[in-house]
């Protein structure tokens, strides 16, 4: 028997906790599925004791804390796929579950219309599939860092400005000594301020964009003076140079970075005079890409966003245009914190209370918030130059290792879409999938960013797709493990060549017995998710944990549900066979 | 609980902070790289830091490459680099 939550989360950040809490207070049952070892998303991962001063770092905590003891929360579990069917299948799927049935979710089958039967596909910690089933759907799946290609961007070295913050919050390593940031975006200012303020010597940060210089920064405007000043005097204190309309637009080294190409740049990004600047590690990032994909899946209408990123289309309550699904934070458009909490928040009320009027109070704050998301948009904009910063052999797609040339030809040959050049040069059909490249092969194609199309959000083993397909699993139910591949299988997702490594996911022999330690993260309820063993989350002054025998994403513990760790026999037929699909946007 | 412990990477010691990945375990010791590509034979290592640019593929244990930013790092473990 498979219990059927209210309400599943994708995403623990500010957004998805947000959402679920609110959901979970008003008495629906919430269950939040997160890939990261501990809650808290791409702001609030923080390792115990290393968040000094992290703005709206207790906040979070009060609010992870108090969803650990109302909600099933899956950590270390990555979702790869996302299925929908008719209401009456949930119901039926339900009715043997009856007992479990509150009042609450006796009203939301009431409202009719909305109510659909949801299966999250998940890889558990140990690789093995589990399967998540609920009546709502609220994705806050986040955003990921959008890059540039320039000559030498895949030098080791050379990081994304996420990837470097993630780096220093999430594990407490600094990146490198000399540090050189650059990009566009206000998301430079914190993450070069965190790095000097770890001990690193940030060299400089370079923003593309702009041309006001810090005292007019755009984070001035809309109540972010405290913000922007902070890092002003962060960045003056450690005598960090902050130059507008300036790029890092080559790095040099010889297996990895030694040196990198700053520009002083027009007001289109063309390059107007260089210099050479020796440092050990970049931090670059462009902007941020809306992590949209389960939502594509499932059918939901998109819309692209002032920088031309596609992202799911919300109503003001967070509805997305598939009944049953909502979206918050920066799925729906990339905002901030701020914005992405006060977003999780309204999903969770009109989730939880389908015929009441956003509150106003609510409203309005979100309408501010995001009124200030378009005008950072706006403020930074990608200037088309950086085409000229690409010499023919600068790799574009770092997967596949096409050469700009190679995109070049694929237009002479004709393709003028996205999907045309992809399939002439490859770019894009790698492991990520287009995740890093697809802006700039959109850019260079002289088309629009279409929507991903990505039938796995995640990779996942050949031996979880036929898992699916099997008609007889009532064993897995019991041994979800034994229905895995034990041989490594090709990677559904990844290029074919025979050479390919094989799936990252694939499950390592569950040797382990289950570890007797929390995470060590204080934002980590690690919640039993079995509600009528309710513990306390650690406590801040708890050790960490040693990292003890967990599986390979994470969470030492792998907190599940119990019962939900089978697969279901059914309709599955279509995600196996989605597996050759690969990435077709 | 220990918080601090070792893993080998090609048999050499590499220091771990309880709760830090392999890949940010590797980068802390000065390994920057970890695996060439199928091509040109690049150095990879780690990039995007949150799972989504999968440059960072390491062997660990003789399993499957696996994210090295995703994956925590365990006492003992061996992590072998090509
Ligand atoms: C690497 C990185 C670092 C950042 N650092 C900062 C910072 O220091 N300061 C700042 O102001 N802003 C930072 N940002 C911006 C940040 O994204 C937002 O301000 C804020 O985190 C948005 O909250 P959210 O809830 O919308 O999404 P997030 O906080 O990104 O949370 C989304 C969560 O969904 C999970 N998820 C996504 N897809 C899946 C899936 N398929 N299966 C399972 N789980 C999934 C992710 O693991 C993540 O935990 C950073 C962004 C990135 C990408």
């Amino acid at each position: 028997m498979t219990r059927v939550h209210d309400l599943a989360v994708v995403g623990g950040g500010p957004a998805g906790v947000a959402g679920a809490l609110t959901a979970a207070l008003a008495g629906l049952s919430v269950v939040l599925v997160d890939s990261g070892a501990r809650l808290g998303g791409q702001y609030f991962r923080h390792p115990a004791g290393a968040h000094p001063g992290t703005p709206g770092f207790d906040r979070f905590r009060r609010q992870a804390r108090a969803l650990a003891g109302r909600a099933d929360l899956l950590l270390g579990h990555q979702v790869w796929a996302v299925e929908r069917r008719a209401a009456d299948a949930a119901d039926a799927a339900d009715a043997a579950d009856a007992a479990d049935a509150a009042d609450a979710s006796a009203a939301l089958t009431r409202d009719g219309g909305h109510d659909s039967a949801f299966t999250l596909r998940c890889t558990a910690p140990d690789g093995s599939p589990v399967a998540v089933r609920s009546r709502r759907l609220l994705l806050a799946t986040g955003a990921y860092d959008r890059p540039l290609p320039f000559p030498g961007w895949d030098l080791p070295g050379v990081l994304t400005a996420g990837g470097a913050q993630a780096l220093l919050k999430g594990n407490g390593v600094v990146a490198g000594r000399r540090i050189v940031v650059a990009g566009t975006g206000p998301f430079l200012l914190p993450v070069a301020a965190g790095l000097a303020g770890a001990g690193a010597r940030v060299l400089g940060v370079y923003e593309a964009g702009g041309g006001l210089g810090l005292a007019r920064h755009p984070l001035l405007a809309a109540g972010k003076a405290g913000e922007a000043a902070g890092y002003a005097l962060a960045l003056a204190r450690h005598r960090v140079p902050y130059r507008t309309r300036q790029a890092v637009v080559a790095a040099h080294g010889e297996r990895e970075l030694e040196a990198v190409t700053v520009a002083r740049l027009d007001r289109d990004w063309n390059v107007l005079s260089t210099r050479r600047l020796a440092c050990d590690t970049l931090a670059t990032g462009y902007g941020f890409v809306p992590q949209i994909d389960l939502g594509v899946q499932v059918g939901c209408r998109t819309r692209a966003d002032l920088d031309g990123s596609p992202v799911l289309d919300v109503d003001d309550r967070q509805r997305t245009s598939v009944p049953g699904v909502w979206a918050a934070g920066e799925p729906a458009g990339v905002g901030g914190r701020h914005l992405a909490e006060l977003e999780g928040r309204i999903a969770g009320l009109t989730i939880s209370a389908p015929g009441d009027p956003v509150p106003g109070v609510l409203a309005r704050r979100r309408d501010r918030l995001q009124a200030f998301a378009r005008a950072l948009l706006e403020a930074y904009p990608i200037g088309p130059g950086w085409q000229r910063w690409l010499r023919d052999d600068t790799l574009v797609c770092r997967c596949e290792e096409v050469p700009l040339a190679r995109i070049r030809e694929a237009r002479e040959l004709g393709a003028t879409d996205v999907r045309a050049v992809k399939l002439l040069s490859r770019a894009g059909m790698g492991w990520c999938q287009g995740r890093v490249c697809g802006h700039a092969v959109a850019r260079l194609t002289g088309a629009p960013v279409g929507e991903p199309r990505r039938p796995l959000a995640q990779p996942v083993t050949l031996g979880a797709l036929a898992a699916l397909t099997s008609a007889r699993v009532e064993t897995a139910a019991q041994d979800p493990a034994g229905v895995l591949d034990p041989a490594p299988p090709p990677d559904p997702t990844g290029p074919p060549a025979p050479t390919d490594p094989p799936a990252p996911t694939d499950p390592p022999a569950p040797k382990d017995p289950p570890a007797p330690t929390d995470p060590p993260a204080p934002s980590d309820p690690s919640a039993p998710s079995d509600p009528s063993a309710p513990t306390d989350p650690p406590t801040p002054s708890d050790p960490p944990a040693p990292a003890g025998p967990p599986g390979p994403q994470g969470p030492s513990e792998p907190t599940r549900i119990p019962g939900e760790t089978g697969t279901e026999a059914g309709d599955d037929s279509s995600a196996a066979s989605t597996a050759d699909g690969k990435d077709s946007a | 609980m220990t918080d601090a412990f070792e893993i080998t990477v090609d048999g050499r010691p590499v220091p771990v902070t309880a709760g830090q990945t392999v890949g940010a375990a590797l980068h802390a010791a000065g390994i920057r790289s970890w695996r060439a590509t199928r091509f040109g034979g690049r150095p990879r290592g780690l990039f995007c830091g949150i799972g989504v640019c999968f440059d960072c593929l390491v062997t660990v244990n003789g399993r499957p490459p696996e994210r090295a930013c995703l994956l925590q790092a365990r006492p003992g473990d061996e992590v072998t680099t090509s």
